[in-house]
């Protein structure tokens, strides 16, 4: 069984991230970081340093001995300075030792499960604990796949699959009718995927996403006040960088920098049942965007909304403040309640940023450098001539799942669609 | 009346009922096979050929178990290619041309002298079921046989409609009736079933072909036979001949196309994207302006002719015209006109992995009702059922085919994790672990399990344990001693002078070694005989992507042996999304492997369900 690590910070402020590692190469892997290790079920202060040698940061280190521990496999804890960069920093570090790979969404506590140690109790409250874990993962999937590098991924998955088809239908069509030498298509697909995840994992499409900062957006029935809120926000407290009317979609962005985190407010359709069709579309709009968001502001006015519903962290609100006064009452007119919510928005996401950011950006890492690899042995195979179209394939096919988790599952079915679409089959 | 006993009654005796009947007796259990008509016992309704891509590795796996296709079909074959010759030999496929008429008589000869065994002929309209288990089958002439357990293997036979143009009549092969009662008895059943549709090519007359003008197709000149235990074909051997449809063939068949029955809507199942008619072709792909045509013998003394890539379900006399617009054919005569036949069949999720059906105990179902095409798949599947019907009536442990050991594993958790959407057929690209798969090592993966379970006859278990030791013996010798990068070097194998050292085995899976450079090495290498030899080199060949594949096979072994009880019920675990819950219970997956093979199912969600599975475990136990 592998070694898998991930950030698992607890919920709430903190100034402490913690990093886990689990499995039958935890304690060495953490040794190659930290030298010693403290005795099981103790604790002990020790710099941690890269490859290179370099100190990435001064950490407590906890060592738990199977089946001693959470998953019941060896387990090292780092408490390190909650800085992303140094998170980030340590994360890489160990991504990089052969046999880790970082944590599917759920692993652990898969893990303990396996290995019976939870007990019932635990069991019983178990859909909380991974309920949490698969929103992240959700939430993570949305983010990368809107936008700009959205189009790009699945431009790349297009490609990915014509590819590893190509070299299928000239595996299990041998005696149809298909082109003999597909050679030339699948070097120049492979190769333009080779270019681009070379770029990608040089990093500056994801640090362009970190630019980009959280998406916060303002959802509630029509004429609640959302717009005249957004207004307030970006006026008083914001900087404005650029402000984007969709020409046809109904959402409004405006960026602005807030405490220090970069932000993008949106503000979207007011949400409610509809006949119009042209509402109906940008309410569905509103409601896709919202989900897609890192935290939605919900401003009531007392109607019952069942289109869409806050979640654990959302923020509930009464708007118009001024007509309805109230404990929770905000009002973009007056200013009231206005401070408050940048400061709630502000603290949630400020907890976030570590957490969230760093582990996508290592899963992603991980899954391109380990997708570049297969895609460079399949090059290699495919230009020697060798005959072996089916380790080409098995190289593709490698790729392709490392990199499920940027472009989604490619299945045997989106090949066999794709040779069905391109070539006449059928002796 | 008669009332008899059997411990395994099998109904249909096309190449799953043919199988699944075999199979079951060679373990040892009473068993009968009841089938419409004697003379059509492993019928090919379709193309005369056995194995291919894929279909070729089940072959060979329903060999290592000892059954009969692989032989029937060697001793019936008239022409032998191995398909992809020029690739790895994970990918190759052995085929074969049969004598359809040769094959009928081996399979009936095989029936015969098989011991447990006993053929009946009559109509099955009714089954007893009491208590939700399978009691007896009761036939259209009054007689009762009790069985512990049955298998239905009823093809295309379940309220088959036959279109050729707008003419509809009901019929499960050309000139064979359809089982309208059982199809009405199993209706009963509340089982959950589609439509789907195949389509066949009209048959030639071979006196009547310009074979003169036509490129031929000849079998290979070393034959590489589809049973581990056949050496050489034994029939004459013959060539196939290749021909092409042209623009006026496009022409006739476009402006026809009303007159087609799947294109006159006649038709609402679904057929396969593989196998499209030639109406789908000139359709579909317009530009192109020819399409190939296969011309194979049925038979030696057969005047049919099977032209392989024009199935149709145009009328008669446009099927006339546009045949007689292509090369070689101006003066062809159609023997059969080709037609479309449509089909019951039931959604093979109603299936657990050892082809019983979840909610009837005793009643397996196998072979072209679940959904699948083709004479391997269907077999591949009475092999699986034969197994395990014979097991149950012994109340041994089930025997369950998983996609780490073998194309019947990968057949069976496809059909009965995700159903189809249309007729299954197999391929090697649905193999995620095709490098270990191999048709040459079909019989190193399974006949050991098949000689545990007690399938393999004397003749084969002797064979194999030879061939086995001979292996073990060449791997040792080439195991046993180390090089130094330098010494390979010398030795003509090119390697990297990294100090590593190597044995004669590592440095097999270079693909450029060659036999010769290893002799160097290892003197005693050239005792190895030349099969041993071959075998070896291809065992060594895929080593480093198998070792690479380890740990995901080690993960879907795990998570096969992590079951889900029948009890769970998906819809009230809370924190699934209201999607995932409903696939999952749709699919009613039987292990965690299973459900990870769900479109939507993420690993929380995997993690979530095992987590339910040990509260129900706890509350069952406490």
């Amino acid at each position: 069984m592998s070694t898998i690590f991930a950030l698992a910070t607890p919920r709430g402020r903190s100034g402490v991230a913690v990093i886990r590692i689990s499995g039958g190469a935890a304690f060495a892997a953490a040794r190659s970081l930290c030298g010693k290790l403290p005795a099981s079920h103790s604790v002990a202060l020790r710099d941690l340093r890269g490859a290179d040698g370099q100190v990435l940061d001064r950490a407590l280190v906890l060592a738990f001995a199977g089946p001693r521990s959470f998953t019941g496999e060896d387990i090292v804890e780092f408490q390190l300075h909650g800085s992303v960069a140094i998170v980030d920093a340590v994360l890489s570090a160990l991504a990089a030792i052969p046999g880790l790979r970082p944590a599917e969404p759920g692993e652990f506590t898969r893990r303990a499960l396996e290995n019976d140690r939870l007990d019932l109790a635990q069991v019983e409250g178990l859909a909380d604990l991974i309920d949490s874990e698969t929103e992240a993962q959700r939430q993570q999937a949305m983010r990368v796949f809107s936008g700009k590098l959205g189009e790009k991924v699945a431009e790349w998955r297009t490609r990915s699959i014509r590819a590893a088809a190509l070299l299928e239908a000239m595996i299990d069509f041998a005696d149809e009718d298909v082109p003999e030498d597909v050679t030339d298509e699948v070097l120049e697909l492979i190769d333009g995927l080779i270019s681009e995840l070379e770029a990608e994992i040089a990093g500056s499409e994801i640090a362009e996403r970190v630019r980009d900062g959280f998406e916060v957006a303002i959802v509630g029935p029509p004429n609640v006040g959302k717009s005249t809120l957004l207004n307030r926000l970006a006026q008083r407290e914001a900087a404005i960088t650029s402000e984007v009317a969709g020409t046809t979609r109904d959402v409004i962005e405006v960026r602005m920098d807030l405490n220090g985190l970069p932000v993008t407010l949106l503000d979207t359709a007011g949400l409610r049942e509809t006949s119009d069709q042209v509402e109906s579309i940008g309410v569905a709009r509103a409601i896709q965007r919202a989900k897609a968001a890192d935290l939605r502001v919900f401003l009531e006015d007392g109607t019952r909304m069942h289109v869409l519903q806050p979640g654990a962290d959302d923020i509930v609100l009464t708007g118009k403040g001024d007509i309805h006064p109230g404990k929770n009452a905000i009002s973009g007119l007056t200013g009231q309640g206005v401070s408050e919510l940048i400061e709630r928005i502000a603290g949630i996401l400020g907890n976030r940023a570590a957490r969230v950011q760093t582990a996508v950006r290592a899963r992603h890492r991980h899954a391109i450098s380990k997708a570049l690899t297969a895609l460079d042995r399949a090059r290699d195979v495919i230009k020697s001539d060798s005959g072996m179209a089916e380790i080409g394939a098995e190289e593709l096919r490698i790729a392709n799942h490392a990199l499920s988790a940027l472009i989604g599952r490619v299945d045997v079915e989106d090949l066999l669609d794709e040779i069905f679409s391109s070539f006449c089959m059928g002796k | 009346m008669k009332h008899s006993s059997f411990d395994v009654v099998v109904i249909g005796a096309g190449h799953a009922g043919l199988e699944a009947a075999l199979a079951a007796a060679r373990m040892g259990v009473q068993t009968a096979l009841i089938t419409l008509r004697a003379t059509d016992l492993g019928a090919m309704s379709c193309n005369p050929a056995v194995g291919g891509l894929g279909k070729g590795h089940l072959v060979r796996e329903i060999d290592a178990l000892d059954g009969a296709m692989g032989r029937l079909a060697d001793a019936a074959g008239i022409q032998f290619r191995l398909l992809n010759r020029s690739k790895g030999p994970a990918v190759q496929g052995p085929r074969a041309q049969v004598d359809r008429k040769l094959y009928k008589i081996e399979a009936l000869k095989e029936v015969r002298s098989t011991r447990n065994l006993t053929l009946i002929e009559g109509e099955v309209t009714d089954f007893r079921i009491s208590s939700g288990t399978v009691r007896a089958v009761i036939l259209a002439d009054g007689n009762e046989f009790a069985a512990k357990s049955v298998i239905l293997t009823a093809g295309t036979f379940l309220r088959g409609v036959i279109h050729i143009g707008h003419e509809q009549s009901q019929g499960g092969r050309i000139g064979a009736r359809p089982s309208i009662r059982l199809a009405e008895r199993l209706e009963s059943l509340g089982l959950r079933t589609g439509r789907l549709k195949t389509g066949t090519p009209p048959r030639l007359d071979r006196e009547t072909i310009d074979w003169e003008l036509l490129e031929w197709q000849p079998g290979d000149d070393r034959p590489e036979m589809l049973s581990f235990l056949s050496r050489a074909p034994v029939v004459e051997q013959v060539a196939c001949a290749i021909t092409h449809t042209n623009a006026q063939t496009h022409d006739i068949i476009r402006e026809n196309l009303d007159a087609s029955a799947m294109y006159g809507g006649a038709i609402s199942g679904v057929g396969p994207r593989y196998c499209p008619s030639i109406e789908d072709k000139v359709t579909r792909f317009a530009d192109k302006s020819s399409h190939q045509i296969f011309l194979e013998p049925e038979g030696l003394d057969s005047r049919q002719i099977y032209p392989n890539g024009i199935s149709t379900s145009l009328p008669a006399n446009i099927q006339e015209g546009y045949v007689r617009s292509i090369r070689g054919l101006r003066n062809a005569r159609i023997l059969q006109p080709g037609y479309a036949i449509e089909y019951d069949y039931f959604d093979p999720r109603g299936l657990s992995a050892t082809l019983e059906l979840k909610e009837i105990k005793g009643l397996f179902f196998a072979g072209q009702i679940n959904g699948t095409t083709g004479y391997e798949e269907a077999a591949a599947q009475g092999l699986v059922a034969g197994l395990n019907a014979a097991l149950a009536a012994k109340d041994g442990e089930a025997v369950v085919f998983s996609r780490t050991d073998s194309y019947i594993g990968v057949m069976i958790d496809d059909l009965v994790t995700r159903g189809v959407s249309e007729p299954y057929r197999m391929f090697t690209s649905r193999a995620e672990f095709r490098l270990s798969l191999r048709a040459d090592n079909a019989d190193q993966r399974l006949t050991p399990l098949g000689i545990r379970l007690g399938c393999v006859g004397e003749a084969r278990k002797a064979a194999y344990s030879e061939k086995a030791e001979a292996l073990a013996r060449g791997r040792r010798q080439l195991e046993s001693e180390q090089f130094t990068p330098r010494a390979l070097n010398a030795a003509g194998i090119k390697v990297r002078e990294d100090g590593k050292k190597r044995s004669a085995w590592d440095v097999l899976a270079f693909p450029d070694t060659s036999f010769d450079a290893v002799e160097h090495l290892v003197p005693a290498a050239s005792e190895i005989p030349e099969k041993t030899r071959d075998q070896l080199r291809r065992d060594a060949l895929y080593v480093n992507y198998i070792k690479r594949q380890a740990s995901d096979i080690e993960a879907l072994k795990r998570d096969q042996g992590l079951e889900i009880p029948q009890e769970l019920d998906f819809l009230r675990l809370s924190g699934l999304t209201n999607e995932v819950a409903s696939k999952l219970a749709e699919a009613a997956p039987s292990t965690i492997a299973q459900a990870a093979r769900i479109e939507g199912v993420t690993p929380a969600a995997l993690t979530l369900i095992l987590g339910h599975i040990r509260r129900f475990k706890g509350k069952k136990a406490g």
